[in-house]
This record gives C-alpha cells, sequence and structure tokens, in this order.
C-alpha cells in the first residue's frame, strides 16, 4: 500500500521533476519554499494533474503512465485531498457537503448523513453546525468541515495542503491528532509549519526547484537536508511547554520568557541560529538562559550545528569559528541564551 | 517606488478613526450641473412612453378586450413560440456555455462574436438570414424538404426557430458569465470526492450557477416573448400558427387601437415581473 512517483509534471509554468519516490504508511510531510512544486505533487497523486512523462502507482495499481496510455480520473482514485482554499460546495449544508463523497459511493442518504456525523463529531464540529450552509461558518470551522469531507469517503492516500493555517487555537490540537490517526494510511501532508513536521511526521521530502532534494525518516532528512531553505526550516526549534501570560514552562521545568501572551499548552518554535554560545554565564539582556550539555557538533561548510541536551533538546547554528574559538566538544557544559523576540509561540 | 516620487512623512497622517460613525460620508458632487439635467431628461424619455400607454388604457373595458378570439389565440400562440423557443435555448445553450467557459477554445473571441452576433443584429435581418438557411430553398431547410418533408418557414416551428435564434445569447452569456466566475475549484474537489463528470455537472456545476440559470432563462424568455420582426420575416403573420401578441398588437393598432394598448399593458406586466425576477443580479441595489 504504497504511492510510489517518478516522472515530469508541469503546471502553469512551472515544473516537477521527481527521479522516484516512495511514500509509505503514515504521515509523510512534504516541505520545500514557495513555487518548489509541492501542491503539484498532491494534485499529480490525485488525479488533477496528469503526468508528461514516468509512472505513477497508488497500492499497487498504475494509475497514470502517459507512454501506455494509462490515465485513472481522479474520481476513480482512493485520494481524498483537502484542499488549502478549503472548496466547500457553497449550495450544500455541512452535513450534506461532508455525506457527498459517501453518496457518490452509492450510499443513501440518510445511511450517508449518519456517517457524515460521526466525521463531523470526530473533527469537532458540533451538531449546531450541521445544518448551516458553508458562508456561515469561521475559517476555522470551514477547515475542520474540509478534512471531515475528505476522510468520509475513507480515502487510502489523504493530501492535505497547508491544513492548519487558518485555523483557530482549539481547533489546531485537535486536527493534529486527527491527522495523527487519519483512517487513510497514507498522509501526504503539504506544509510551511515545522510544529507540524515536529509532532505528526514520521517521514519527510524536501522539494527545491522542482526536484526531490531530500527523503526518508525525519532524523534522516535533519541531518542531511539537501538544500538551504530545509536547513533553515528543520534547524527550526519546536519545543513544547505551559504558557501563563508570556511565561512557558518546559516539560523539564526551566521557564522560558516570550515576547507574546498565551495560556494553556503550546509549543515555542525558535531559528537554530537564535541560539548562541557561551563558556562562561553571559551578562546582558537575554533573559532565556541555561546551562546545557553539549552532545554533538555536525560541521557543514562555514556553519556548525551544535546539538544541546537537557534541560532542553535544541540545535544551535553557529559560525564554525566560534566552534572553534569557544573549543566545543561533546560532553562539555555550556551556557545558552535566546531572546524573548526570537521565540514564536505558537497554540 | 519611482524615483523622486515623494513620500510622505507619516506624522502627516492624520490621527482617528477613517469616518465618522453614525454619519455616512456623502461625496460633494462634481458633476456639471447640466449633465445631471440631461440625465433627468433621458429618465422621462424612458418613462414617458409607458406613462402614455397608461393614459390610454381602456381599464374597464379590458378583461373583454383581453378574451376576445383573436387575442386569445394570439396569447396562445405566443405561449407555445415562446416557451418553445426557451426550452431550445436552455437544451442548446447550456452546453454551449459550458464550452465557452471551461473548453479551451481555438478562437476564443471569433467564436464568442458568433454568439453574440444575435442581439446586435436587426431582427429582421436574422428573419432574412433564417429564410436563406432553413428556407425550402435555404441551405440546409432543401435538405430538410426533400429529405424529411420538413417546412420551417411560416409554420408555428418556424416561429419558434426564429424566436430561439435571437434569445439564444441571453441565455448563453449570463449563464457562461456565472460558470466563468464560479471556477472549476469546485467540480476538481467534486471528482476527489468520487464525482464523475456527469455527477459533478448534476451535483456541483448546475446548483452553483443556480441564480443564473433562473436569470438566463427569464431573459431569454422575455426576449422570445417579445420576438417581431425576426418572426415576421421568417414565419410571416398567420392567425392561429405564427401569429403571436406582438404581431397582433401591430395589427391591432390600425383597426382597434384599444385592443393594442390592452395587450401592450400584458406584455409591459410580463416584463416587470421579469425585472423582479432578475433583481438581484441585474440590478445592482
Amino acid at each position: 500500500m504504497t504511492v510510489r512517483f517518478e516522472g515530469r509534471v508541469t503546471r502553469g509554468g512551472w515544473t516537477l521533476d521527481v527521479d522516484g519516490l516512495d511514500i509509505g504508511e503514515g504521515v509523510t510531510a512534504v516541505v520545500g519554499a514557495n513555487g518548489t512544486g509541492k501542491t503539484t505533487l498532491g494534485r499529480a497523486v490525485a488525479g488533477l494533474e496528469r503526468l508528461e512523462r514516468g509512472r505513477l502507482e497508488i497500492s499497487g495499481n498504475v494509475v497514470d503512465d502517459p507512454a501506455s496510455g494509462v490515465f485513472v480520473p481522479a474520481h476513480l482514485r482512493t485520494v481524498g485531498m483537502v484542499f488549502q482554499d478549503h472548496r466547500l460546495f457553497g449550495h450544500l449544508r455541512v452535513i450534506d457537503n461532508v455525506a457527498f463523497g459517501l453518496r457518490r459511493a452509492g450510499i443513501e442518504r440518510a445511511a450517508a448523513r449518519r456517517q457524515a456525523g460521526e466525521m463531523l463529531e470526530r473533527v469537532g464540529v458540533d451538531s449546531e453546525t450541521w445544518s448551516k450552509r458553508p458562508a456561515a461558518l469561521s475559517g476555522g470551522q470551514r477547515q475542520r468541515v474540509a478534512v471531515a469531507r475528505a476522510l468520509a469517503p475513507e480515502p487510502d492516500v489523504l493530501i492535505v495542503d497547508e491544513p492548519l493555517a487558518s485555523v483557530d487555537a482549539a481547533g489546531r490540537a485537535r486536527l493534529r491528532s486527527l491527522l495523527r490517526d487519519a483512517p487513510a494510511s497514507q498522509v501526504l501532508l503539504i506544509t510551511h509549519d515545522p510544529v507540524d513536521v515536529a509532532t505528526l511526521a514520521r517521514r519527510l521530502v524536501v522539494l527545491d526547484a522542482g526536484t526531490v532534494a531530500s527523503r526518508g525518516s525525519v532524523a534522516e532528512v535533519t541531518a542531511s537536508p539537501g538544500c538551504e531553505w530545509a536547513a533553515t526550516f528543520l534547524g527550526a526549534n519546536v519545543v513544547p511547554g505551559q504558557a501563563h501570560r508570556t511565561s512557558v514552562t518546559t516539560g523539564s521545568g526551566l521557564v522560558l520568557t516570550v515576547a507574546s501572551e498565551a495560556d494553556g499548552p503550546v509549543y515555542v518554535t525558535f531559528p537554530a541560529h537564535a541560539v548562541t554560545l557561551h563558556r562562561d554565564r553571559p551578562a546582558g539582556s537575554a533573559r532565556n538562559t541555561w546551562q546545557a550539555e553539549l552532545e554533538r557538533v555536525d560541521v557543514d561548510g562555514e556553519r556548525a550545528r551544535v546539538h544541546l541536551a537537557g534541560p532542553l533538546a535544541v540545535r544551535a547554528d553557529i559560525t564554525r569559528r566560534s566552534a572553534d574559538e569557544l573549543e566545543l566538544r561533546p560532553g562539555l557544559t555550556v551556557w545558552a541564551s535566546l531572546k524573548a523576540t526570537e521565540l514564536t509561540v505558537v497554540t | 517606488m519611482r524615483p523622486g516620487a515623494a513620500t510622505r512623512p507619516i506624522s502627516d497622517i492624520p490621527e482617528g478613526p477613517l469616518s465618522q460613525p453614525g454619519t455616512p460620508a456623502r461625496p460633494i458632487s462634481r458633476l456639471p450641473a447640466a449633465l445631471t439635467w440631461v440625465g433627468f431628461v433621458a429618465l422621462g424619455m424612458l418613462v414617458l412612453p409607458i406613462v402614455g400607454l397608461l393614459q390610454r388604457a381602456p381599464w374597464s373595458a379590458l378583461p373583454s378586450i383581453l378574451s376576445e378570439s383573436e387575442v386569445l389565440e394570439a396569447l396562445r400562440v405566443s405561449l407555445i413560440v415562446s416557451l418553445g423557443a426557451t426550452a431550445a435555448c436552455i437544451v442548446l445553450g447550456l452546453p454551449l456555455a459550458l464550452v465557452l467557459a471551461r473548453r479551451r477554445l481555438r478562437f476564443p473571441r471569433v467564436v464568442r462574436a458568433v454568439v453574440m452576433l444575435p442581439m446586435v443584429l436587426p431582427p429582421v435581418v436574422a428573419g432574412t438570414a433564417l429564410l436563406f438557411a432553413l428556407g425550402r430553398r435555404g441551405l440546409v431547410g432543401q435538405w430538410l424538404d426533400s429529405w424529411f418533408g420538413v417546412s420551417l418557414p411560416f409554420t408555428t416551428a418556424g416561429s419558434v426557430v426564429a424566436a430561439a435564434f435571437v434569445a439564444l445569447p441571453f441565455f448563453v452569456v449570463t449563464v457562461e458569465a456565472a460558470l466563468r466566475q464560479a471556477g472549476h475549484e469546485l467540480d476538481e474537489a467534486a471528482a476527489t470526492l468520487g464525482a464523475g463528470a456527469w455527477a459533478t455537472l448534476a451535483h456541483v456545476t448546475l446548483p452553483t450557477v443556480r441564480p443564473a440559470l433562473v436569470a438566463g432563462t427569464a431573459l431569454a424568455w422575455a426576449r422570445a416573448l417579445g420576438e417581431f420582426g425576426a418572426t415576421l420575416t421568417f414565419a410571416g403573420n398567420f392567425p392561429g400558427r405564427t401569429r403571436t401578441l406582438p404581431l397582433e398588437t401591430y395589427l391591432a393598432l390600425e383597426r382597434n387601437p384599444e385592443a393594442a394598448v390592452a395587450i401592450s399593458l400584458v406584455l409591459v406586466a410580463v416584463a416587470l415581473a421579469v425585472l423582479v425576477t432578475l433583481r438581484d443580479r441585474w440590478m445592482p441595489s
């Protein structure tokens, strides 16, 4: 039960050229800068774009192979899609939007509505909303309805394009847990959000300028991101914690001071280059200072990526020169500091 | 920014809300006064004929005039012709609108000009053209005649063809515009949910443009009901077969002006009803 993709797709002047990609079970995150072909990849798998050349297999069936004239249209593929712009049917009630795919599969209206209702409950849309039209919903509700609609017909593959962009704080955690154990056996998650990658993805595909720059498990890709954009993106640190106003208490008890107020469970994200390292306790304005044990240093050209163990497992990017000056080596205890303004709080 | 363009210092931007709440902004008129007056004269020009019609209306005699056998016969022919033409517009116009909106055509401007042509063509010219295309000796008409024994000119079917010819663009243009505005995004979403081409059309595309379907149908029907020139030229003026209400009105004007006014009032009422149907679509509030 995998998606095997090899070939070229052109869409609106952009070309995606994939030299052979296997997308296995679980959540695979597709990351890359804007215009690198993430959405095109998803659309080709769904059957909304044709391959120019190459071959696409879903669960062992060839669904697109221009050389032998095979093209299985979108409605005959077992691929569901959550679009970035939701695309709910404005003339149908919420419940009938979700029942749409079930009805097309030949399920009776009453049964389809019952199943649709169950799915809406799972994504956290209460029954008062079921008889409304999409125009009356908030952005977050629309997004959840779109996810429920795509999941209701139980597709083998679910493609989710930028899922959490417009969801409110409460819905985000719920959607994440829903996507993590989605009934679809394979989820292709197109995303810009380091928290999605950290919390959901089992595997990663990095696209750069229309080609696959890196692929593999999250650890493998993080070690070898394949392009500058991905190196920065994957270098981002994601730390869970409990927020109270401008303080976030992390799992180890270390309290981080942040620039924006929040309450409840949050993720604090910050780029690897925002962490500075010192041999001695630093003086100055940085409020977030802690003593950390140095685990490992990876040198890549002029950049050194320093992995710190407890109290916070974070990555720090520093120049190779300062790494040499600090005489960093595994097992050393160093001081790390972080400016509050560099921290982003994600609910 | 263009070189040399002056930037406004931020301190110049006034503070406070953009507009005072509760007092709707009414811009000071920048129109020359004379233009305003000409505008009202034009409006009067549009209203005056209707007023003329109303002041000559034989209100008390209306029921008896409208129940005269000739008028009832013309009404029957008009209903058959206009409804038949409207049905033809939907059956033929919907596929055409879908092709125009969704297919990539080779010469889109030429095709669209051809579709619009009957809207701007003088109806008499349309009738003449139909005669040379579908008449007994016409391009296609001669084959219709010799193969099927079908002759369209001077028949009710001919009136339907003439009315459909002039009304078709109204339906196609209205529906095509709505289809373009709706885009194909929802059709794609339907496809990923297992809907084939026909199911997508029936359950997503058409329901989405339903207001335009209603508007296009009403416009086409109004145009077909009022059709005069093309019908007269192509189908003639035979009572009970091709003499529609507009033709009856024209004839009545000479022998019985009151009847002409009475029928005209009926057609004005229909036109107003159509405008009410279209109020949300074609008349910005």
